[in-house]
C-alpha cells in the first residue's frame, strides 16, 4: 500500500491494530482485553520471572528434540518414498492421512504411552511436524530432473554419492520448505501438547494465568509465543531464499 | 507488379485511401525504458498489416495500446474516425498464450465474447458453431482446451475473435506457441480466411518469413526506443498454391532484404 | 516423472524380463491400497499382542470396541454433539473466509489492513486461545464453534487471497478486451480461475476445524468425542479410547476425500472426463 507516494510495508498495519487494541483496552469494554501497553509491561515483567525462564527452557528443549527427531526420520523417509515406488504406494496413503488428520486427538494416547511429562511433548512435536517434512521431501525428490541423475550415473557415481551429492542437494529447496512448515506445525504441537498435559512449561503458565484472571500476563505469554513462531518461520524463509538463489537455475 | 514497394521512413508514406485505425504520436515508457516514441501509423481497411521487429521494439505494446489494454503516455488512437482509449466492440484480440478458459468447453470459449455482451444462449451458440466450423474445428465443440493441441487452441482463440464480428482483428504473435507444422497450416488457413471474412487484420510477429508470407503491408519497428524504421508492401500473389509462395523468388528476396535491415538490431 | 520413481531404486534392479510378472501386483493401485491397510492393521495387531505398552490394545480389540460403541449408541451420540459446532463453524468460516479473502485480493487497502493479521494467526499456535474462548463463552455450542473458526478461518482467508492475487492476468486482459465489466471479470474469470486454490484452502480449513473441535472438547467442554476419549481413558478402557480416536481421524480423512470428489464433480468440468 502507498500513501502520498511512500510505500508502506504490509506488516506495518499490525501497528494500527496495536493502537486499536490499546484504545479498546483503555475504554474498559471487556475484562479479557487489557490495554496493549499493560500487556507489554506484563511481558517485560514476565520474562524476568524464574517460572517463565524455566518454562521456556522446558518448552524449547522439547521443541528442539522433537523437531530434530522429525527431521532425522522424515527426510530419509521422504527420499525413500520419492525414489522407491513400492514404499511410496504402501506409505503414501498413511502419510497424507496423518498430515491432515486432527492429531490433537492423538495427544491423549501419547499421554498414556509416555506419561505426563516432557516425553509426551516431544512425541507431540514429532507427530505434528514429521508428515509435512516427509511429503515435501518426497515431492522434491520426485521433481529432480531425470537427466541430472543420468548424468551422475554416466560419470560413474556410486549409490552413496548419488544420494549424498545429487539427490539430497537437488531436493534441498523442497526439503527446507517442508522443514519450515514442519517447524510451524511443531510449534502448534508443543503448545497443544502442553495445553493438554497442562502441568508442563507454557501449558502450566497458561493454565495459571487464565484460572486467576491474570489477563495481561496471559496476553503477554501469547504474544511471546506468536513472536517466537513468526521468528522461526522468518529465519527459515531467509535460509530458503539463499538456497533458492543457488537452485534458481533449475 | 513483381517489385516490392520499399519506402524509407514513415514521412515518405502517402496517405492511404481509407485508414480504419489511425495512430498519432503514440509514446509509451515503462519506468526508464522507452518502449515507443512518437509513432504515427495508418492501417488501411481490409488489409493485413504486420508489425515486425526484434524483441523489445514495442510491437506488442503498440498492439495492446490499439486494443485499449494498455494506456499510451501520449498520442491518440482512432478507429473508424473516433478516438478510443478502452477496448471496444469494433476491435477483437487474439492472445499469444490463447487466454482460453480452462474450465469451459470450446463452444463456451468461442461464445464467451458474446456471453459478456449479454446475448441469449441459443443465439450465441449458433454464431459460435458457425465460426468453429470456419476455423476447422467442427466436431470439437464439447472438448476442453487441455484436450486440444496448441494449434487447435489458437483456432479457438481466433474463432472467439471472429464471432464478436469486430471490424479489426488484433493478433499478438498468435502462432508463437504453436509447433512448426501446425503453424504452416494455420498460416495457409489465415490467408484463406482473409478472403472470406471482410476484416482488417493487425498482426504482431517476430518471424520475417511469416510476415512476408501473409501480409499486405509490413511495418518494421526498430528497438530502444521503439520507432518505425521501414514500411514494406510485398506484392505477392496469394491466389496460387500456398506451397509455391515459399519458393517464389520475390518472396525470398523480400525476406532477405528485411533480414539485412534488421540484422543490426540483433545482439 | 514416473521414470524417476522406478529408476535406480530396488525395483529397477530386477531384470526387465522378470518385471512384467513381478510388476503386475506392484502396478495395481487398488491392490496396493488394500495391502497398505492390511499391513497397517497387521503391525498394529502385532504391536498390541507383544504388547508394546499396557495401554496399547490390539487392532482386533479396538475394532470390537468400535462396533460395541456403535451398538450401545455412545459413539453416534458423541458425534451428534461434535459435528454440530464443527459443521456450523466450517460453514461460517467458508463464507467469511472466502469473502474476506476475495476482498483483500481485490482491494489494496483491505489487503494492507487485514492480511498481516491472518498471516500471524496462521503461523502462530492459535490453539492457545481455545481455553480463553471457553472461558468467555462457557462450555456450549458457541465456544466450540468459535474454536473451529479461529483455527479454520486464517487458512481459508489466506488461500483465497493468494488465489485471487495470482489469477492469470492474460485471462483478465481477454475478458476486458471482449468488453467484460468489472463484475464480469470477478465473477467469470477471477473466481473460477482461483477456485482450485480456494478449494485447497477449504480442505485445509476443514482439517483445522476438526483439530479445533477435538481440542475444545478435550480441553474444557465435557461433551462429544473429546469427552468420550477422556472418559474411556479415565476408566483405563483403552480399546474404546483408541477406537474413538481412530474413528475421528477416519471421519476427517473421509470428509476431505469427499470434498475433493465434490469439487471435481461440481466445479471442475474439464477434469471429469479425463
Amino acid at each position: 500500500m502507498t500513501i502520498f507516494g511512500y510505500r508502506i510495508p504490509m506488516m506495518a498495519s499490525l501497528l494500527v491494530w496495536c493502537v486499536a487494541w490499546e484504545i479498546v483496552g483503555r475504554l474498559d469494554l471487556m475484562i479479557m482485553v487489557p490495554p496493549f501497553s499493560e500487556v507489554l509491561r506484563a511481558a517485560v515483567d514476565l520474562v524476568q520471572t524464574p517460572s517463565w525462564q524455566s518454562a521456556t527452557v522446558t518448552t524449547l528443549r522439547a521443541f528442539a528434540i522433537g523437531m530434530a527427531l522429525s527431521i532425522v526420520v522424515g527426510v530419509p523417509l521422504g527420499i525413500l518414498m520419492g525414489r522407491i515406488k513400492l514404499a511410496d504406494e504402501l506409505l503414501g496413503m498413511w502419510v497424507s492421512i496423518f498430515s491432515s488428520a486432527p492429531l490433537s486427538a492423538l495427544v491423549p494416547v501419547l499421554m498414556i504411552l509416555f506419561g505426563f511429562g516432557e516425553k509426551t511433548i516431544i512425541a507431540a512435536v514429532f507427530l505434528f511436524a514429521i508428515w509435512i517434512i516427509v511429503l515435501d521431501t518426497r515431492a522434491g525428490v520426485r521433481h529432480i530432473s531425470p537427466s541430472l541423475i543420468e548424468m551422475a550415473k554416466s560419470y560413474g557415481a556410486t549409490k552413496r554419492a548419488l544420494y549424498v551429492k545429487i539427490i539430497l542437494w537437488a531436493a534441498l529447496p523442497e526439503i527446507l520448505a517442508g522443514i519450515r512448515l514442519g517447524l510451524i506445525r511443531g510449534v502448534k504441537g508443543v503448545v497443544i501438547g502442553q495445553l493438554l498435559v497442562a502441568i508442563v512449561g507454557y501449558g502450566a503458565l497458561f493454565e495459571t494465568f487464565s484460572r486467576n484472571f491474570r489477563m495481561a500476563e496471559f496476553w503477554a505469554l501469547t504474544i511471546i509465543l506468536f513472536a517466537f513462531a513468526l521468528l522461526i518461520s522468518e529465519l527459515i524463509e531467509r535460509l530458503e531464499a539463499k538456497v533458492e538463489f543457488y537452485a534458481g537455475a533449475r | 507488379m513483381r517489385n516490392a514497394t520499399l519506402r524509407k521512413g514513415p514521412t515518405l508514406m502517402p496517405e492511404p485511401v481509407d485508414a480504419i485505425v489511425e495512430v498519432r504520436g503514440v509514446s509509451k515508457s515503462y519506468g526508464n525504458v522507452e518502449a515507443l516514441r512518437g509513432i504515427d501509423l495508418d492501417f488501411p481497411r481490409g488489409k493485413l498489416t504486420s508489425l515486425l521487429g526484434p524483441s523489445g521494439c514495442g510491437k506488442t505494446t503498440l498492439l495492446k495500446i490499439i486494443a485499449g489494454l494498455v494506456n499510451a503516455d501520449a498520442g491518440t488512437i482512432s478507429v473508424n474516425g473516433r478516438t478510443v482509449s478502452k477496448p471496444g466492440p469494433e476491435r477483437a484480440f487474439v492472445f499469444q498464450d490463447f487466454a482460453l478458459l480452462p474450465w469451459a468447453t470450446v463452444l463456451r470459449n468461442v461464445a464467451f465474447g458474446l456471453e459478456l455482451r449479454g446475448k441469449a444462449a441459443a443465439e450465441r451458440e449458433k454464431i459460435a458453431r458457425h465460426y468453429i466450423g470456419e476455423v476447422g474445428l467442427a466436431g470439437f465443440e464439447d472438448k476442453y482446451p487441455h484436450e486440444l493441441s496448441g494449434g487447435m487452441r489458437q483456432r479457438v482463440g481466433l474463432a472467439r475473435a471472429l464471432s464478436v464480428d469486430a471490424d479489426v482483428l488484433l493478433l499478438d504473435e498468435p502462432f508463437s506457441a504453436v509447433d512448426e507444422q501446425n503453424r504452416r497450416k494455420f498460416q495457409e488457413d489465415l490467408i484463406r480466411l482473409r478472403t472470406t471474412q471482410n476484416k482488417t487484420f493487425i498482426f504482431v510477429t517476430h518471424s520475417i518469413e511469416e510476415a512476408v508470407y501473409i501480409s499486405d503491408r509490413i511495418v518494421l519497428l526498430s528497438p530502444r526506443p521503439g520507432r518505425i524504421s521501414q514500411i514494406i508492401e510485398p506484392e505477392i500473389d496469394r491466389s496460387v498454391d500456398p506451397d509455391r509462395i515459399h519458393r517464389d523468388k520475390h518472396y525470398l528476396d523480400t525476406v532477405e532484404e528485411i533480414w539485412q535491415g534488421l540484422k543490426q538490431y540483433v545482439d | 516423472m514416473a521414470g524417476v520413481g522406478t529408476e535406480g531404486g530396488a525395483i529397477s534392479l530386477a531384470p526387465s524380463t522378470g518385471r512384467s510378472d513381478a510388476g503386475r501386483w506392484q502396478d495395481n493401485p487398488t491392490l496396493l491400497r488394500v495391502l497398505s491397510v492390511v499391513l497397517f492393521a497387521g503391525i498394529w495387531q502385532i504391536a498390541g499382542m507383544i504388547p508394546v505398552s499396557f495401554a496399547f490394545p490390539t487392532f482386533v480389540d479396538t475394532f470390537t470396541a468400535f462396533l460395541g460403541m456403535i451398538a450401545d449408541g455412545s459413539l453416534p451420540k458423541a458425534y451428534l454433539s461434535t459435528l454440530q459446532p464443527l459443521i456450523l463453524g466450517v460453514v461460517l468460516s467458508t463464507f467469511l473466509g472466502v469473502g474476506v479473502g476475495t476482498l483483500c485480493g481485490l482491494w489494496r487497502t483491505g489487503e494492507w489492513l487485514f492480511i498481516p493479521i491472518f498471516i500471524v494467526l496462521q503461523a502462530a499456535p492459535v490453539a492457545a486461545f481455545i481455553p480463553m474462548v471457553t472461558f468467555i463463552y462457557g462450555i456450549g455450542m458457541t465456544a466450540k464453534t468459535l474454536a473451529v473458526m479461529i483455527l479454520a478461518l486464517p487458512v481459508i482467508v489466506l488461500n483465497t487471497y493468494k488465489a485471487v492475487r495470482n489469477v492469470n492476468v492474460s485471462l483478465i486482459a481477454m475478458c476486458q478486451s471482449f468488453l467484460g465489466t468489472r463484475w464480469q471479470v470477478v465473477s467469470r474469470i477471477i473466481l473460477p480461475d482461483a477456485s482450485p486454490v480456494i478449494f485447497a484452502g477449504l480442505r485445509l480449513g476443514v482439517a483445522a476445524g476438526f483439530v479445533g473441535v477435538v481440542l475444545a472438547e478435550l480441553l474444557i467442554t465435557p461433551t462429544g468425542i473429546g469427552d468420550l476419549i477422556t472418559f474411556h481413558r479415565s476408566r483405563a478402557n483403552y480399546a474404546a479410547m483408541y477406537a474413538t480416536i481412530a474413528s475421528i481421524i477416519a471421519l476427517s480423512t473421509l470428509t476431505l476425500v469427499a470434498l475433493e470428489w465434490v469439487e471435481t464433480r461440481m466445479f471442475r468440468p474439464e477434469k471429469r472426463g479425463a
